[in-house]
Order: C-alpha cells, then sequence, then structure tokens
C-alpha cells in the first residue's frame, strides 16, 4: 500500500523581551538558578500578574507578518495542572480566544512553493526547569526561565513529508528572527518544536490517529524523528495494529522514538478565563502602528535582490535567510560603488567560511561591510587581484584597517603597467634564451615557466591578464 | 478613649493629649486583656507597632499629619506583611513570612496607621462563621456563644470590643458585610477594582475586594479613603481618580430614592430582622429620602451562581500551596505525588477542600458549559438587575444577613445552610458593585446590621447616606457588655 504522511506543527517561540510575561524579572539566558524569579514567578500568594505590552506587540507583528486575523480582544486563560516546575499550579495561556488567528507562510520544497496555513498563535508564559542531577537524588527546581514570553504557533495539518515539515520550521525560524521577536536560539530552547505525525492510505480523505513529539530542538532531528516515526507508524498498521494518540519523546542518540504518555493519562486541563488579567484590546491605532514597523519579509526580500542586484535564486535564498546577513550584503555592496554579484560571492565565500571557521555570527563579523565593500571595490577596479584580495581579507581579520592601507601599506598593488611589466619580460628572456627557443620551437608549456617567474619576482602583483598577454606577443616576436 | 471617632483620636494626637505610642500600648494593653477570650489577634505585631508609633509621634510633632498618623490599627490576615506572619488562617501558611507587603497595608502605613497585629479569619476567607480558622473560631463580643461571622470575623469582633479603632477586611461573598452585622460595627466593601488586590491573598480573584471595618461611617469613609486607588501591580484595578469620601458625608439625602428590593424581603428574613430594617428605612425616610419598592429578579440564583464560580477560582488559585515552594510541606514525602496529596490534605481544612473539589469539578471536561459557564451567565444576568435597579433609585438597602449571629456550631455540619447566610450579600460581589452594612439594632441582644448597596464607583454615596443615619441613631456606639471597662 502507499501511504501518505499528515505533519502539523506546533512551535514555541521566546519572545525576546528584557522582562518576562507577566513580571519584571529578566528574561536572559544562563543565570545562577533562581536568581532571576521574582515573587510573581515563584507563584508567592498574594501577587498578581501585569501583562508586558511589548510581548503583545511581539504577537501582533508576527501575526500581521503571516497575514493573519488579529483578534481585537483576547483573553488569557488559566490551564491547570500541578508540575513542581509549574509554580502556580496553572500555566497562564490563551485558549478559546488567541490573539492571532488564521494566517500563511509559503514554502519552498523541490522548486515548487506551497502554502502552510497557521491555525493560531497565542501568548502563554514558559514553565520553569526540574534538575534531575547533582541532587542527592532530590530534584532541583530553577525558576529563572518561569514566566518567558512564548508564543506558540499552529499549524494545519498541511505537511506532507518530512522535508516540507522542516522547510515550513525554518520559514518561521527565519521569520521571528527577522521580525526581530525572537532570538531563535534552538540550543537555549528559544524556539522548540512539536511534531504531530500520522499516515494514512494515499487517497484517503480521513487523517490517522496521531502521535505528538515533544520538544524537538534542531532542524535535523525534525528530520529524522519524523522519518522514523513515519516509519513506524506503517510498521504497526500493516502489521495489523492500530496507531495509539500518544505523546512521544525522540532520543536522537538511538534515533528513535518512545511513548511518553497516551491520551488516556492526558491531563483535563480545566481552562477557563484568568480573573487576574483583563482581556486584550487591539486598538487599530496599534495595529497601524505594528504594521508600519514590520520590516520586509524574507519573501520580498529575496525577491527584490534577485531584481536589483540580479542576483540567481540560490544567491539570494542564502543572502536572505538571515536578516543581519541580508543588511551586511546591502552595506557592503554599497560600500563597493555597486559590485553586487562580487560581493554576493565574497560574502557567501570567503567571509562566511572565516565566520563559521571561528564560530562568529556576522553581525559580530570582524570585518565590517563596509571594510568589505572597500576590498571588493578594489578587486573590481583592478587595483589587486582576487588572490591577492584574500591575503588582504586575512590581514583585515585581525586589524582594524581598510583594504587601501593594507594594500598600500604592504605594497600589493597589482602591476598593470606595461611598459615596466615590458622591460621585466625582456629583461627575463634574456637570461633564459633556452626556455624561449624552446617555447618558440613549439614547446608552448613553457609558458607556464615564464609566468610563474614573473609572479615570483613581482610577489604575484603582475596583473595576470596584462602578463599572459605581453608575455604571448614578446614570445612569438 | 476606646470609643473616640477617628477623627477625636486625630485632634488628641495633634493637641499632645496623648501620643501614638501611648494610643498603640493603651489598644495593645486591651488587646492582652480581652482577646484571650476573643481570639480575633492572631498575631500581634506589638516591638514594631510601638517602633512605627514613634515614627508617627515625630511626623505629629514635625506636624506633617493626617487623619490617620499615629492611628492604631489590626490587618485581617489574608493581607501580606513583610516580616510578619501571613496565615491567612490556614495550617497551610502557619509558617510564610511574605516578602513584600500588600498595597492597601502600605498605603495605610503611608498614610502613618500603626499596625497592631493581624485578625482570625475563616481559612482562606471560605467561611461565615469564622469557624473555618486553623487558629480556631472566633467569639462574638456581644454574646460569647454566637459566632462572629465570617470570614473576616477577627476583625469585626476586635473592632466590637473596641481592640482597635478600625481593622481591614475583605469581602468575596459579604465578608465584610455579614460579620459587621453580627458584631455591630460599620464595614464597607468598595466597588472590584477601587481597592488593590495585590498582596491580598486570592479566594477567588473576580470578587475578592478589601475594604473597611470601623464604629462609624465616617471612620469606615477615613480609612477607605487611604487604601483606595489605582495600583498598576493589579491590572483589574481600576485607573481613575478616588472620590473624596469625606467631603459629602455631611449632605443631606432629602430627595434621594432608596430601592428596596422585594426579593429581599421575602420569608427567608427572620421577622424580628424585617422589623428592624423596616425601623431603619423609616428613619431613613424622616431624613428626607424616598423609599420605592424595586426588583431584582435574577437575584434568587446569587447563591448557586456564587458557589460554582468562587469555587472554580480557589481551585486554580490555592493550586500553588503544593509544598514544593513554601507553605506546609509533608514529613518525609516518598514520591511527588505523595508529596501533593499529604501536603495538601494536611495543610487545608476541610471547607477549602471541599471548595477546590467543587471548583475542579465545575471546570471539568463535559461539565464547563453546564456550570461555570451557565454560572457566568447568570452573574451577568445579575449584574443587569442591578443596572437597571439603579436606573430608577440611588442606594439599596436591606438585611445584610437573614439572621443575627447564629450559635458556634450550630451550622458547622451543614455547609448550604451556612451558605445562605450570605444569601443578601452574595448577589454584590457577583455585579461587582460597592456595598456596606451599618448597625440598627438589637434582636435577643444580637446586633443588627442593614446593608446598603451603591451604583459602581459611588462610596461617597453609600457613606453619606450611612452618615446621615448614624447622625440619627446610636446604635454604631453601643459597646458589648463587658468591653465598656477601661484596662
Amino acid at each position: 500500500m502507499q501511504w501518505e504522511t499528515v505533519i502539523g506543527l506546533e512551535i514555541h517561540a521566546q519572545l525576546a523581551t528584557k522582562s518576562k510575561i507577566f513580571s519584571g524579572a529578566s528574561t536572559a539566558y544562563g543565570a545562577e538558578p533562581n536568581t532571576q524569579a521574582c515573587a510573581v514567578d515563584l507563584g508567592l500568594p498574594g501577587t498578581l500578574p501585569v501583562l508586558n505590552e511589548q510581548a503583545v506587540r511581539f504577537a501582533v507583528k508576527f501575526g500581521l507578518a503571516i497575514g493573519a486575523h488579529i483578534a481585537p480582544y483576547s483573553v488569557f486563560a488559566r490551564k491547570n495542572y500541578f508540575y513542581p516546575d509549574l509554580p502556580k499550579g496553572y500555566q497562564t495561556s490563551q485558549f478559546d480566544k488567541p490573539i492571532v488567528g488564521l494566517g500563511q507562510l509559503d514554502i519552498d520544497v523541490d522548486g515548487e512553493t506551497k502554502t502552510i496555513g497557521v491555525t493560531r498563535a497565542h501568548l502563554e508564559e514558559d514553565a520553569g526547569k526540574s534538575l534531575h542531577e547533582d541532587y542527592h537524588g532530590m530534584t532541583g527546581i530553577d525558576l529563572n526561565r518561569a514566566g518567558t514570553p512564548l508564543l506558540e504557533i499552529v499549524s494545519e495539518p498541511d505537511m506532507r513529508s518530512a522535508a516540507e515539515a522542516v522547510a515550513y520550521v525554518k520559514k518561521l525560524h527565519t521569520l521571528v528572527q527577522y521580525l526581530d521577536i525572537c532570538d531563535g536560539n534552538m540550543q537555549e530552547g528559544s524556539f522548540r518544536c512539536d511534531v504531530n505525525v500520522s499516515v494514512r492510505p494515499v487517497g484517503q480523505e480521513e487523517f490517522g490517529t496521531r502521535a505528538e513529539i515533544k520538544n524537538l530542538n534542531s532542524f535535523r532531528f525534525i528530520e529524522k524523528a519524523v522519518a522514523h516515526e513515519v516509519e513506524r507508524q506503517i510498521d504497526v498498521i500493516e502489521s495489523g495494529g492500530k496507531v495509539v494518540q500518544e505523546t512521544r519523546l525522540y532520543d536522537a542518540n538511538k534515533d528513535e522514538t518512545r511513548s511518553m504518555r497516551s491520551k488516556e493519562e492526558a491531563n483535563d486541563y480545566r481552562y477557563f478565563p484568568c480573573p487576574d488579567l483583563l482581556p486584550v484590546e487591539i486598538t487599530s491605532e496599534l495595529l497601524d502602528e505594528m504594521r508600519d514597523s514590520l520590516p520586509e519579509l524574507p519573501a520580498t526580500k529575496k525577491q527584490r535582490f534577485q531584481q536589483q542586484y540580479g542576483l540567481n535564486e540560490y544567491d539570494s535564498e542564502v543572502l536572505t535567510t538571515q536578516r543581519a546577513m541580508a543588511d551586511y550584503y546591502e552595506d557592503s555592496v554599497n560600500f563597493s560603488d555597486g559590485e553586487a554579484k562580487l560581493v554576493a560571492n565574497w560574502v557567501m565565500g570567503e567571509l562566511s567560511a572565516g565566520l563559521n571557521q571561528n564560530n562568529v555570527e556576522i553581525v559580530n563579523s570582524p570585518v565590517s561591510a563596509e571594510r568589505l565593500g572597500g576590498l571588493v571595490k578594489r578587486i573590481a577596479d583592478k587595483t589587486i587581484s582576487g588572490k591577492i584580495a584574500k591575503q588582504v581579507l586575512e590581514l583585515m581579520w585581525n586589524s582594524n584597517d581598510f583594504a587601501d592601507a593594507i594594500i598600500e601599506r604592504e605594497g600589493l598593488k597589482q602591476i598593470s603597467d606595461t611598459g615596466e611589466l615590458e622591460k621585466m619580460i625582456d629583461q627575463l628572456m634574456a637570461e633564459n634564451t633556452a626556455q624561449v627557443e624552446q617555447y618558440r620551437a613549439g614547446k608552448t608549456k613553457m609558458m607556464g615557466f615564464f609566468v610563474g617567474q614573473l609572479m615570483k619576482q613581482t610577489q604575484g602583483k603582475a596583473n595576470p591578464q596584462e602578463l599572459n598577454k605581453l608575455l604571448q606577443s614578446k614570445l612569438k616576436e | 478613649m476606646y470609643n473616640k471617632s477617628l477623627k477625636e483620636l486625630s485632634a488628641s494626637l495633634r493637641n499632645k493629649d496623648v501620643s501614638s505610642a501611648e494610643l498603640s500600648q493603651y489598644f495593645l494593653d486591651r488587646i492582652k486583656y480581652f482577646d484571650g477570650e476573643l481570639n480575633s489577634v492572631i498575631t500581634s505585631n506589638e516591638e514594631a507597632a510601638l517602633l512605627a508609633a514613634q515614627q508617627a509621634d515625630k511626623l505629629i510633632a514635625s506636624g506633617d499629619s493626617g487623619l490617620l498618623t499615629g492611628i492604631p490599627l489590626l490587618h485581617k490576615d489574608i493581607f501580606c506583611t513583610q516580616g510578619l506572619r501571613t496565615s491567612c488562617g490556614s495550617k497551610m501558611l502557619d509558617n510564610f513570612i511574605a516578602p513584600y507587603t500588600a498595597t492597601a497595608v502600605s498605603k495605610l502605613e503611608q498614610a502613618g496607621a500603626v499596625m497592631l497585629g493581624k485578625t482570625n479569619m475563616d481559612e482562606f476567607a471560605m467561611g461565615s462563621s469564622n469557624e473555618t480558622s486553623f487558629y480556631g473560631g472566633v467569639k462574638n463580643p456581644w454574646n460569647l456563644d454566637t459566632v462572629p461571622g465570617g470570614s473576616s470575623g477577627g476583625s469585626a469582633a476586635a473592632v466590637a470590643a473596641r481592640l482597635a479603632p478600625i481593622a481591614s477586611g475583605t469581602d468575596t461573598g459579604g465578608s465584610i458585610r455579614q460579620p459587621a452585622a453580627f458584631c455591630g460595627v460599620t464595614g464597607i466593601k468598595p466597588t472590584y477594582g477601587r481597592v488593590s488586590r495585590y498582596g491580598m491573598i486570592a479566594f477567588a480573584s473576580s470578587l475578592d475586594q478589601g475594604g473597611a471595618m470601623a464604629k462609624s461611617a465616617e471612620d469606615a469613609a477615613i480609612m477607605l479613603q487611604a487604601m483606595s486607588g489605582f495600583d498598576e501591580k493589579d491590572s483589574t484595578s481600576v485607573d481613575r481618580p478616588v472620590d473624596d469620601l469625606l467631603a459629602n458625608l455631611g449632605d443631606s439625602i432629602k430627595g434621594l430614592t432608596v430601592g428596596l428590593p422585594k426579593e429581599f424581603f421575602t420569608d427567608d428574613l427572620d421577622d424580628d430582622i424585617r422589623e428592624k430594617i423596616e425601623e431603619a428605612v423609616d428613619t431613613i425616610k424622616l431624613a428626607g429620602a424616598n423609599i420605592k419598592e424595586i426588583s431584582l429578579p435574577n437575584i434568587n440564583l446569587s447563591v448557586p451562581a456564587y458557589y460554582v464560580v468562587a469555587p472554580a477560582e480557589c481551585s486554580a488559585n490555592l493550586s500553588r500551596f503544593d509544598g514544593v515552594r513554601f507553605g506546609h510541606r509533608c514529613e518525609s514525602p516518598k514520591d511527588l505525588e505523595d508529596l501533593y496529596k499529604r501536603s495538601r490534605g494536611e495543610g487545608f481544612g476541610d471547607e477549602v477542600k471541599r471548595r477546590v473539589m467543587i471548583g475542579a469539578y465545575v471546570l471539568s471536561a463535559g461539565y464547563y458549559d453546564a456550570y461555570y459557564k451557565k454560572a457566568q451567565q447568570v452573574r451577568r444576568l445579575i449584574q443587569q438587575d442591578f443596572v437597571e435597579a439603579f436606573k430608577e433609585v440611588d442606594v439599596i438597602a436591606s438585611a445584610t444577613a437573614p439572621s443575627v449571629a447564629f450559635t458556634s456550631g450550630e451550622k458547622k455540619g451543614d455547609p448550604v445552610s451556612m451558605y445562605l447566610s450570605d444569601i443578601f450579600t452574595i448577589g454584590v460581589n457577583l455585579a461587582g458593585l460597592p456595598g456596606m452594612s451599618v448597625p440598627c439594632g438589637f434582636v435577643d441582644n444580637k446586633p443588627v446590621g442593614m446593608q446598603l448597596i451603591g451604583n459602581y464607583f459611588e462610596e461617597a454615596r453609600l457613606l453619606n447616606v450611612a452618615h446621615q443615619y448614624q447622625q440619627l441613631t446610636d446604635w454604631h456606639l453601643a459597646v458589648p457588655a463587658g468591653y465598656e471597662q477601661e484596662v
């Protein structure tokens, strides 16, 4: 039988607010346990939540970016369950009245564009963390993360393969960073994924029973977990069994998913509107303000890069995946006086390689866009060759000097003066008459010898095109 | 001294007839002398109080003082007080010392009031007799065999016995007004959102409201004035200026229309009490007010609606008491579930458990629509009834409670009968309106309270009517036998 995979995703994006969603405590990552949890975060009796307006603005921004309906009136609800790292015994979330309604996102897989529906996105608080190591058999609780604002983004079950799921997650990952609402750091848990997977016979309209795989924190794990889960479900069905609705965990070490809890054990969360918080009202003024604040979105930027800079699709995709990279690129192009294609090569090539090697983000690039642009300008006007430019870039990496200063100081300027080159060629030919004879006798390979000698003499600064042209004509005489 | 009004006490302080330190010591001595029997104060703040009183005396000496500077008071033990235990009447919080102070308490502190201690209350404010307190019941100073009402029974009994000039209370379904009625004191619960709930341990968040308990409407006005106001730490507090509650106390109530809801004068009401209320209404009429019968057609649904909404909210509000971070934790739990079950099982009393279970039930899948949602719909109907009524009348009057203080233990085993003692007060909380109770006579030597209900944010008008009534009567000045003596 032919099987079709159906995938829906829930993504938790940690909003990049300075303070928590209902308290003034800091959201910075990595502090000593429980140093960033105030009385509200601890759920001490008598404390009350006060909504962080920045979180609301971020949610609205996201909604606008996916063309979603923004609810003029949304409501926080309490999701009740007991867990030691959930201080109040309920999570303040949104239930039947989320802030962001139906929207959509386009993904590209194998050259095809597909539209994925986003069912909703709602605001909620994160829980703390339970620490099971190093506490002499007891469990430690760190509430630094408790109350960190999350935007939970729920997709429609529109994806049909692991590749589509990954493409969707990548698109969202790019988008939230573009919007500056989430740092996208998957290792630190700022961007987490739950994947709902089911299979059904091709042609069947009804969905199969789904399993939810929780907390996938890398694109690769999503791909592998989905692939594994699809295989498992098909195996179960084909061997006469039934898929049960349950929550599963992906074990990256063993590359398998295993059952965490089944639906029968699932909690009844007893949602009800939170009486401590007023409904969130979104005014048309706020909507307008947020709309005006939207940056150019990745898809638009990619198209513009193709048109404005004449880049191919691949290059414009790579350059626009990160907003910081796109900004760097455009700045560099400006400083290079419009060498769009050449700058693209250098940003995607030498610069990215250097950044990757040193594990540095482009925003912290040791070579600024201005300096890279200046370097490319000198390649374009033939002051230096591409090969010399690599040396210059290396020198720039460890200093604050501009390309021009380095070229000047190191005397790296290309020799294009035909008179000077001719003099050097004449001298070389006079000193190597035997090789000249050999060349003239038809051993054209000797050309390499002359080029090599001259480059050595000029320390690579001879303009290669000029040099070739002159050598050829002289040797033929 | 003990029967002096706040204005008189304040004048004595300013004239240096007495210092705040002396005044505080005077009431602390009364507490020591009388409260062994009453059990109205469960935590004394003596040392800190005397220091605060000395500070107040300095302020008074410098001429920089207000009406409350140096005035001793008591706080219901539901208000968090930094450094001083806040138990909420529960074993669960017997060891709890909050690292912050409730906004209402801070405001009174800033006004110069001196906290003598914390008053007993029904556990987590759940009760109408003060019998659910972990610290034992409070006795009603008018008759030691009877209850003081609840849940602010400690504050009511303390003010009645003149152990403090004023005390704070909270009112979720009548918890200021009913004990005020039972103890013969004046109590006001303002409009929902007028007094900040920050630092006030939540029972039912959409109904809870702090307020003032005092000997007279004038004293209650002075206290409420200081407690009220917007607080950015409470999203449900209302950002609107506080009226001057004292400015219009002396105004005539001539021409004012007072509504009597016919649903509040049925057989549920004891005949003796009805008589007292009718007398009080006649007095108000004599003062020039018009009396008009009105109807609140859905008000009879308020008790059932309340006993869905309030437990639902409390079931979530009390989830934080899990033995993990603060409060009671059971001895050597064997696993997480054991920790939860025993910590909560041991820490909470029966009434709290009953309400947490009711609340969890009405919110559970399959029952939400039939109970919680329906109750919220009923709540809107009740609110609408009041809105309609206030198109015709300025103030609504009724009995505060259907009976006078009942005997201790009488209703303890019968929760529904206990719940019905709040039958006249609960609708006011569901609608979020201001309400108060004013002493209006005695039945069998037990105080009777008249409830006055005002329109939203019309505390000033309520207090005006109450004050005018108290100009014509002296029920509020009566002191229970035995407590008139100086100690």
